[in-house]
Order: C-alpha cells, then structure tokens, then sequence
C-alpha cells in the first residue's frame, strides 16, 4: 500500500510547492487586472447616477453613511390620547428606509441623540426617533404648526442597484435604434461574404480553370492589406453612383458592400484553408455519379462545412459589430443610420461627464459581443485563431 | 426607418446574392440536361458563376483602390491635378505627420512585446493550476469587445477629478491613496501614448494567450519531465525549453498583433481623438479625408505609409503560401 501511494503524495506536496503557489498567485493578479475595468463598468451601469457622480465603483458593496433633513407631519395628523398630543409618521414616508444611527433637531448639531433618545423642542414637546425612521412625537398641549418640524439624521443606506440607467440610455438617448441599426449592418454584412465566398473558396479547391493560382495568390496578398488603403476610392466610387443616380452616397447596401469587400479575402482563406482538407474522392465520387459542381456544394460541401462556417460567421459579424472606421465613413450620422460604435463615440463627446449614460451605453454595445463570446467560445476561438490574418 | 422596413432591407439584401446563386446555377443545369452540352463548356460557365460575384468584389473594394490610392498620393487635394511628390514632401514636413510616425512606432514597439509576453507568461501560468481555464476565459474576454467600448471602460479608470473631490476613476483613487496628487492621465504628453496602448495590450493579449495554449500543447511532455528529472528549475524550463519551442508561434503572434497596431484607430479616435500628442497614421488621415472637404492626396499618403509597414509581411505570405504549394 505504502508503495503504492507514493506518486500520489508527492504529485499533492508539488502542488502546494512554493512555486505553485507563486504561479496562482501571479495569475490571480492578472486575472484581477484583467477583469477589473470590465467589472467596474458593469456594476457602475447599475448604479444610481446621482451616486456614481460622486463615488467610486469600489464603494457601492459597503453601505454608505448619508446625512439627510426630513419634516415631520404638521398639526392635521395629530390625535390625542390619555390628555397627550401625539404625532406618529415615517420620516421616510414613501422613500426607501434607511438605517438610522442618530438625529438632531438643530440645525447646528445633527447628530446630538442617539436612536431611541428623547429630544425635547423649545415648546417641552418630546420627540424619539427609531432606528427604521419612525418617530412619535408628543406634546401636553395641542399641536398648532401645519408644518411640522425638521429632524436630521444621519443613516446608512445598504448598497443599492438599479436598471433606471438602461431605461433612459435605451428609450431616451436613442441607443435602442442604434442596436437595431447595428444588426441591419452586421447580418447582412456577414451572411453576404459568406455566401459569395463560399462558392468561390469552392471554385478555387475543386475547379480548374486558368489563373486560379494568380487569384488565389491575390487573395493571399489581400489579406493584410489595411483598409485604410482603400478607404479613399471607395468613398469616391460611391460618391460618384450616388451622383449619377440620384441615391445617397451613405446607404445600408453600401455598407454591406463595404463590409463584404474587407471581409472577403479573410473569409475565403479561411473557407480554402478548409475546403482543401476535404477527402478528394469524395468529390470525384460525386462526379463520377453525374452530379454537377452546383450539387456537389449543396448537398456535400455545404452540410460538411457547417463548424467552418460557424466560426466565420462568428468572427466576421463580430468584426462588423466592433467596428467603428467603416462606419463613420460609409453610414450616415443620423438616428436611421448610426451605429453603436459611432453613438458611443458621439455620447463620449457629448455626454462626458455623465458616466451612468456612457457606462449604460457602452455596456449595451458590448452584450451581444459577450453573449457570443460566452455561449459559442469554442467557435469563437476557432474562428479567431485561424483567422486573425484579417487586413 | 423602422424596425420592419429595414428588417425587410436586409432579408432582401440577403435573399439576392442567394437567389443569384440559386437561379443561375439551375438555369445552367437546366440548360445543360435539355441540349446535353460538352462537359469544359459547362464548366467554363459554371466556374464564371462561382467566381464572378467574389471576383468583382475583389475588384472594385481592394485591388482597385489599392492602385487607385497610390494614383491619387501623386494628385491634389480632389485628385484632379497631377502634383508629382508634392503630398510626399509635406508629409515629411508636416509636424503632425512626424509625430504620428513616431507614435506609430513607439506602439509597433510596445503593444505586441507586452502582448506576446503576457499572452506567454498568463499561457504556462494557466496551465499549472486548476482554474487555468477560467482565468483564460476571463482574460480572454476582453477580444469580444469593440474598441470604442474598450475605450469607454478604460476612459472610466483614467477619470480626472480635482484634487478636493472624491475620485470616482480607480487608477487616480489608487494613485490618492498612495498619498499622491491626482493626474488627468491622458492630457500629459508622451506618458498619455502609454495609457492608451495599455487598452490594446489589456485587448490582445487575450489573442496571444489562446494561440499560444494551443501551442504549449504541442511541446512533447518527455522533454519537459526529462528537464524536471535533470533538475531544472520552472523559470529554466521556461526560457531554454518553452521560448526556443515556440518561437514560430511568438513570430505569428507578433505578425498579428504588429498589422492591428499598424491600423489603430478607434482607441484613440474615441479616447483623444489626436489631442495631447497623441495622433497615429490612422487618425491623421481619417482626419485629412474630411478636412477641408477632404484632402485625397494627403489622406492617400497616409494610407500608403500604412501601407509600406505590412509589405514585408506580405511579401513573406506570399513566399510561404508558394512554397507549401510546391510541395
């Protein structure tokens, strides 16, 4: 038995070795780095804006001490009992109850009573304050104020979340369009290059015809290629066609186009790269039964091809998603055009100071990204590890 | 528009190149059956049909505007006139050119080593523990979000306040507590260039850090094992077995990364937009594209300066590429 268990014993005292504890350690501070600045925006997001403004993010897990002025009730609400007058409320009424620590009934020395203390006005009226904000307040004669008194109190509040902020950032500063305008840029944006590209990664695996390898060479140099170079020409292409038939230059077609055509040599690399591990024989097969070429990718290339697909359409709609240069040049500023990015980008300049919308805002751009990236990771890991050549 | 019609734009959009595809391709097997052409006829066709649409795309958004900006660098500001290297003697001239250059490559510089070298270190860090996949999940995170969002999550951590206020930005609550005075992080020049890469390194190295796991991988456990039996420390094991191992991988990595950095525009569009000396290629010619109505030959000089940085790494696709298909 002894024997036996040696490896084991040895395999748990490595693990807890010195310089395994340093390896956790150091990735528990990346992890920490890393995760921070994401984990921040998400809680400040959730935050009341009034409370962001002037706190950190850090401090919202821990209650915060507040002091704060509220009136009792006035002379209406009194009754009388045993030859006493009493007055009996919340003094939060209808707001959120808080902790309450102790009061005053001066202006001059707020906290002078602990909770359960009995304070005595000017007038010999008695007044306790409880911990959840009720209070009694008692008198020997009638009350004759319709104003009640002021009583501050410091308290503290428990933290406290709220979506108030992806309501207004939504509804009111228009990001809900945008969404909707980034997805009528992005489907299309992705489904087109894959479409075109996969008949044409298809003809440069399985066709002869002459010049497939210049294109394929041409394809290859396509790749890195920056879209900065082509910026130029193609917004004066469009400028053009816009001119002569009397259409706006900036259009959803437009775009796609766009997309598409800085999307298209990394998509069809990537499709080649899988095309060309597909068994030859199978095709030949395919042939020898009478099959055309365009009943070959239907029914055999297509239904093998689904993961391949799945991890470039990953990749290039995410690409379109994020992006921001294509579509500051090719959409319109506009409500019925802007995108997320450019919206974003517009709120960073016009909104600056008010984090609750830019932090809302950016969280909401970043949800269908992050919704990918945790539900398809492997397609998304996939995808980019293949095709981080992208120009 | 409204959420229908422009639902009904893209399904239009979409149903097009599907019906293009579709309609021909039936027309040819049709016509095919009926006259029972030679089979190259067909083909010849055929291939026309597969190719032409990605073909044209090709055309018109890459191979011609790559020539056609390279025309247009040697035109005046609305490409009509012929101006030799003039938009090349201003931009050596021009200070923010210069600047850009210098900034591009202080970025080129520091973005892919940092990247590489997290990506690697966090890689066989993660592989030692039990909630390795975790951590990598975590940090690799960030690769899913756009730029602009990056920008605003880190514009959060830079936030200034005076030095009476409470700081609400972690990096000047931190610098506080360490019994500094607060800094309007990206308004002090040369350092502010340092707070905007750090977004990028806090991006890609994500990118690295799933490339090279895939690698570590691939190093054969005997040697590894045969290394610990010899007595070599963890930090040995690191630089003489795995660095040497993954060199190929480091160079892809950095290829990466080096042509993203090349092109890095929407940090610093959404962060600085060029101010406080922070200006890149991208920016100045995104700028130079609407300036004034737009300046095409200026703006196609900076294209082309982007350009010439991912040359060589072109050139070494190409060899690659030709060599695999000899074999």
């Amino acid at each position: 038995m002894e024997f036996v268990s040696t490896p084991k014993r040895t395999k748990a005292m490595k693990k807890l070795s010195f310089s395994s504890l340093f390896a956790q350690l150091l990735l528990l501070l990346f992890v920490i780095v890393w995760i921070a600045p994401s984990f921040g925006l998400l809680i400040s997001s959730l935050r009341d804006k009034d409370v962001l403004a002037i706190s950190g993010w850090w401090t919202s897990f821990i209650n915060t001490e507040v002091n704060e002025i509220h009136r009792t009730l006035g002379m209406d609400s009194q009754y009388e009992e045993n030859g006493y007058y009493y007055i009996e409320d919340n003094l939060f009424g209808e707001d959120k109850p808080k902790k309450i620590s102790s009061f005053g009934i001066t202006s001059k020395d707020i906290n002078a009573y602990s909770v359960g203390d009995v304070a005595t006005f000017k007038d010999q009226s008695e007044i306790t304050v409880d911990e959840n904000g009720n209070y009694s307040w008692k008198s020997e004669s009638e009350f004759t104020k319709k104003k009640g008194k002021r009583i501050f109190i410091s308290a503290t509040s428990p933290p406290s979340f709220t979506l108030d902020n992806y309501k207004e950032v939504l509804f009111k500063e228009g990001l809900g369009q945008a969404f909707i305008n980034t997805f009528a840029v992005a489907l299309p944006s992705t489904l087109i290059p894959l479409i075109i590209c996969s008949f044409f990664a298809y003809a440069l695996t399985w066709m002869n015809f002459f010049g497939r390898d210049l294109l394929l060479a041409t394809v290859i140099a396509s790749l890195v290629v920056p879209l900065q170079m082509c910026l130029i020409p193609i917004l004066s292409i469009y400028n053009d066609f816009g001119a002569l038939f009397g259409v706006s230059s900036k259009s959803y077609p437009g775009i796609w186009m766009a997309h598409t055509g800085f999307g298209l040599a990394s998509t069809t690399f990537l499709l080649w790269n899988f095309l060309k591990t597909l068994p030859k024989e199978m095709m030949e097969a395919a042939k020898v039964d009478g099959a055309t070429h365009y009943d070959t990718f239907r029914r055999i290339v297509v239904p093998l091809s689904i993961p391949a697909f799945a991890s470039i359409f990953i990749l290039q709609f995410l690409w379109v998603w994020n992006d921001l240069l294509v579509g500051l040049v090719f959409l319109d500023k506009n409500p019925s055009e802007i995108i997320l990015t450019a919206k974003l980008k517009e709120l960073l300049g016009s909104r600056g100071e008010n984090w609750e919308i830019l932090t809302t805002g950016a969280f909401i751009s970043m949800s269908v990204p992050l919704f990918i990236f945790f539900s398809l990771q492997k397609y998304f890991i996939r995808g980019l590890v293949a095709g981080s050549v992208k120009g | 528009m409204s959420i229908f019609s422009l639902a009904l734009t893209v399904l239009i959009g979409i149903l097009f190149f599907v019906m293009f595809f579709h309609l021909s391709n039936f027309l040819l097997d049709y016509y095919q059956i009926k006259k029972s052409k030679t089979l190259t006829y067909e083909n010849s066709i055929r291939a026309i049909i597969f190719i032409a649409p990605a073909f044209i795309v090709l055309f018109v958004f890459i191979i011609f505007p790559v020539f056609e900006t390279i025309r247009l660098s040697f035109f005046d500001k609305r490409g009509e006139g012929f101006v030799g290297i003039y938009n090349y003697a201003w931009a050596i001239k021009d200070p923010d050119f210069r600047r850009s250059i210098l900034n591009n490559f202080g970025w080129l510089l520091i973005v892919p080593t940092l990247s590489t070298f997290f990506g690697l270190v966090i890689a066989n860090l993660a592989d030692r523990v039990w909630w390795g996949t975790i951590a990598k999940s975590i940090i690799f995170m960030p690769m899913a979000i756009s730029f602009v969002g990056a920008g605003v999550i880190w514009k959060f951590i830079y936030d200034y306040r005076g030095p009476g206020d409470e700081q609400i930005g972690l990096l000047n609550a931190i610098t506080v507590a360490l019994g500094f005075e607060p800094q309007a992080w990206l308004t002090i020049p040369l350092w502010n260039n340092l707070f905007l890469m750090a977004i990028m390194v806090w991006i890609q190295t994500g990118l690295a850090l799933v490339i090279f796991s895939a690698a570590l991988r691939s190093i054969p456990n005997e040697t590894l094992d045969a290394a610990r039996i010899d007595g070599a420390s963890e930090l040995k094991i690191f630089w003489s077995i795995i660095i040497p191992y993954l060199q190929q991988t480091i160079l892809v990595i950095w290829t990466i990364i080096t042509i993203l950095v090349l092109k890095v525009f929407d940090i610093i569009y959404a962060m600085t937009n060029g101010q406080w000396q922070t200006e890149v290629l991208a920016n100045l010619m995104y700028d130079w594209m609407f300036r004034g109505g737009g300046d095409s030959g200026r703006g196609s000089v900076l294209a082309i300066c982007i350009m010439i940085g991912v040359i060589p790494i072109l050139g070494w696709n190409l060899y690659q590429h030709r060599k695999e298909q000899k074999l």
